[in-house]
């Protein structure tokens, strides 16, 4: 059986299996002198949470590793891709046990107080990283043409979901910037482990088939998330801004993704719904204070923000590309300055100008008040976690305007006019009147998700929309995957998240991003998640991404026509 | 001007029928440069018209002034005795519908949903109705839908249904364009060059499907220089030469006018000093 190796593919399989291994092991030996780094890995058999991770990682790249070779007679396709896993399983372990090498190094003041057993886990590491690069390509992995029954496919959506919202928890609540650095690059490597295994793309079949309980799930994980925070109000902050945000670059999404227009002053449509928000409250500084329910406020806003579209939409939209781009980035500029300006000397009083709206009173709807803590199934959830729950609510509401929209003949419209404006315009698409719909349905979204953010933020000023802001909206739209739900949600939770748990790294913010967006076009244009049309438009000469997806098309109508085939 | 026999006898042939479109000196100049001079062409119910002509004779800039990509300088197209509107889209509400000479799919949607983007002029269902999902929105897309593939069919692409328009072959593009074109339930269709590119096993087929839209009940105006398929297809021939009329009757007609081969081949004493 071995006789079949190459030599040069033997040593490397023997050497990973020995790093991967001695990964293992060293778990059992202290990584650091010193129980202020990370999470004190100071003790002889006790490993700590974090050296815990490292030796799950270890230990399913040593499986891959053996059921490698056990798989190895024939050839043939596999369940899992093997070979892919136990290479990438290992320069993920290396980039993880260099990273809390260095993480120790930073929070104890030097190398020197990393012990042996860390030397031995990187050694190991490394030594299995080697050894993996020397391993064939594995063959497509079987499991997606398995049909499992539906439980099956059910019970994978919801673990799936669960081991998301354990994950999040998880890097929320490490408090030093050592820990949440080290537990990202865990995840990181733990993430493209599973997905070279072709568990994902078994994954995303099985979600394509359970839409709604992939839904479900994902609603109801996000709801929980509040409970495992308990008390944290900061956290709960961050998830709340995160949240306030991805509701804006959806809105953007839809301008951006569907239709394909630049626009550079988003921001103005969340500052639009914000402001009317605030100078509609019953803050003491607001100039229309009217007693109206917080649902009408919302609407109200949403309503002045898409006028706002309407406004900047009607004169510029029949320029395209670059033009446009100019010609918002100037209206974005444009809002902020003029709401600097509304301040009773440059012109009338209704934004109080620079120093803007504060003390807007916190919300109260059916006698829950937004600004107390409520302490439900023994968890405290705080100011912000109330209102995280209610943009949870708004954020459902802005995916099913996006989706319907998306599915309908507007959104078919909509994609037309993206790929061939002439062609459609020439098809009897109404293309003028379907890109200003676009301007002011996403304005609409955005200033609904602003009015909640005035009630959130408790202040609204205009220096919160700078240019800064509406180049952040798109890089969430780009970096997750124009088009999608799932891949700006994730794309603004990066965005947002990772600024506030890095914040020693503030000086260095922009450079990251630069850097970020650049490796991703560089290295996957699509975005995080691909739009499945899109991923096509990026890579034109990838001729083995073009057969993957007609593939998994293939699959998936198998899956449809059993399905199908059940049911009748 | 002198009417020949045959002439005459294509008058008698369509005189009973009723015009569908009808240019009357349409003229399209850009500054200096007139590219459409003067062009009066009539398009009967279930009639099939080919408009030939050496390259850069007009052709695809009359379409263009057909189908309000662009407003002819001077002249009135007219269906059914009504001028037709300005704008592109409204032109297709009107009923005439057109492809492409370089093939304009929406190339990053299925053959199924280019189809579907055909038939958003003849559907209703606005923002609010897709948004809450209401049944105007599930009635009609359901219809659009069934309709959709109802053309795939026609053409034969079911099998393509859900491939992306960009990995399909050629001359199944060539199709789908046409597929396109018809969900927008036209009165007429405008072919720019459908057998480009095509090799002799496929321009049979387009040929056979051209004749089938034609028993559908529509008229069909086709561009195009394979002088063999058009002269099979078409019950009148145009030949635009230079921005004009040249010739127009029977195939057998342009066929043999020696202007037609004139304009196509040079004149022979030119062909002789070449020669030499």
């Amino acid at each position: 059986m071995i006789a079949r190796l190459s030599a040069y593919e033997r040593v490397g399989r023997f050497a990973a299996i020995a790093g991967a291994a001695l990964v293992l092991l060293s778990v059992m030996l202290p990584w650091a002198y010193g129980k202020r780094a990370l999470d004190d890995m100071t003790y002889f058999f006790g490993p700590s949470p974090l050296q815990l991770c490292g030796a799950g990682v270890a230990a399913v790249c040593l499986a891959a590793l053996i059921a490698g070779l056990v798989a190895l007679p024939g050839r043939g396709p596999t369940m899992l891709c093997w070979n892919d896993m136990a290479r990438v399983g290992g320069i993920g372990l290396a980039f993880y046990v260099g990273a809390v090498l260095v993480a120790v190094a930073v929070a104890t003041g030097g190398l020197v107080n990393v012990e042996a057993g860390g030397w031995l886990a990187f050694g190991g590491a490394v030594l299995a990283a080697l050894g993996g690069l020397t391993l064939p390509d594995s063959p497509q992995a079987t499991l997606s043409h398995f049909l499992t029954p539906s439980w099956g496919q059910i019970a994978a959506i919801v673990v799936a979901i669960a081991s998301a919202l354990f994950a999040a928890a998880a890097a929320v609540n490490q408090g030093d910037v050592e820990d949440f650095v080290v537990f990202g690059v865990w995840l990181a490597a733990a993430i493209f482990l599973v997905r070279a295994s072709g568990v994902f793309a078994w994954l995303s079949l099985a979600a394509a088939g359970n839409r709604q309980v992939l839904v479900m799930a994902a609603f109801v994980a996000a709801f929980a998330f509040p409970f495992t925070q308990n008390g944290s109000d900061a956290n709960m902050s961050v998830a709340a801004q995160v949240l306030t945000f991805a509701g804006t670059a959806i809105g953007l999404n839809i301008v951006v993704g569907l239709v394909g227009l630049l626009d550079l002053g988003y921001i103005a449509f969340l500052g639009a719904g914000a402001f009317t928000a605030a100078v509609l409250s019953k803050s003491a500084f607001a100039t229309l204070s009217v007693d109206l329910p917080f649902p009408v406020v919302v609407v109200i806003s949403g309503t002045v923000a898409s006028l706002l579209g309407l406004l900047i939409g009607t004169p510029t939209l029949r320029v395209s590309g670059d033009y446009l781009a100019i010609v918002t980035l100037a209206f974005g500029e444009i809002f902020r300055i003029t709401m600097n300006n509304l301040d009773g000397t440059d012109g009338p009083n209704i934004t109080h100008g620079s120093n803007g709206v504060p003390g807007i009173p916190n919300l109260n709807l059916f006698g829950f008040d937004f600004g107390q803590s409520h302490e439900i199934l023994g968890v405290t959830l705080t100011r912000h976690a109330n209102y995280y729950m209610l943009l949870l609510v708004v954020i459902a509401l802005i995916i099913v305007v996006f989706t319907n929209l998306n599915h309908s003949r507007i959104g078919r419209g909509w994609v037309a006019i993206r790929e061939d404006e002439m062609a459609a315009e020439a098809m009897g698409v109404n293309t003028f009147a379907l890109k200003l719909l676009a301007f002011a349905g996403g304005a609409f979204l955005a200033g609904v998700a602003g009015s909640v953010k005035a009630y959130t933020d408790t202040s609204v000023s205009p220096d919160q929309y700078v240019f800064l802001e509406s180049a952040f909206l798109l890089a969430a739209v780009v970096l997750g995957g124009m088009g999608t739900v799932m891949g700006v949600l994730i794309g603004a939770t990066i965005l947002k998240l990772l600024p506030e748990k890095l914040r020693f790294f503030d000086d260095y913010r922009l450079l990251l991003f630069g850097a970020l967006m650049v490796l991703m076009m560089r290295f996957r244009p699509e975005g995080i998640i691909a739009d499945e049309r899109r991923q096509l438009e990026f890579h034109d000469e990838d001729e083995e991404l073009a057969e993957d997806v007609e593939t998994e098309l293939v699959v998936h109508q198998a899956h449809h026509n059993l399905e199908g085939g059940k049911r009748s | 001007m002198t009417m020949t026999v045959h002439e005459a006898v294509a008058r008698r042939r369509t005189a009973d029928r009723t015009v569908l479109l009808e240019a009357s000196d349409v003229t399209m100049r850009f500054g200096g440069l007139t590219a459409v001079n003067n062009v009066s062409l009539k398009v009967h119910y279930g009639e099939i018209v080919g408009l030939i002509g050496p390259n850069g004779a007009g052709k695809t800039t009359f379409f263009n002034c057909l189908t309000g990509l662009y407003k002819p300088t001077s002249g009135r197209v007219a269906l059914e005795g009504e001028k037709l509107p300005p704008k592109p889209r409204q032109v297709v509400a009107a009923g005439v519908a057109r492809t492409f000479q370089n093939i304009r799919l929406f190339h990053n949607m299925t053959a199924l949903e280019n189809v579907m983007v055909g038939m958003y002029c003849r559907t209703k269902a606005n923002a609010v109705d897709a948004i809450l999902r209401l049944p105007r929105h599930r009635a009609e897309e359901r219809a659009a839908t069934k309709a959709a593939r109802k053309w795939l069919a026609f053409v034969g692409l079911t099998p393509a249904a859900d491939v992306l328009s960009r990995n399909l072959p050629y001359g199944d593009q060539r199709r789908l364009e046409i597929a396109r074109a018809l969900a927008t339930s036209p009165k007429l269709l405008l072919l720019d060059e459908p057998t480009a590119g095509m090799n002799p096993n496929e321009t049979r087929q387009a040929e056979e499907l051209i004749f089938r839209i034609r028993d559908l009940g529509l008229a069909i105006l086709v561009i195009e220089h394979d002088m063999r398929f058009i002269f099979n297809l078409c019950d009148t021939v145009s030949c635009l030469v230079q921005g004009e009329v040249l010739v127009c009757g029977t195939g057998a007609e342009v066929q043999s006018d020696p202007r037609v081969i004139e304009a196509y081949l040079g004149s022979p004493q030119l062909e002789d000093e070449d020669d030499a």
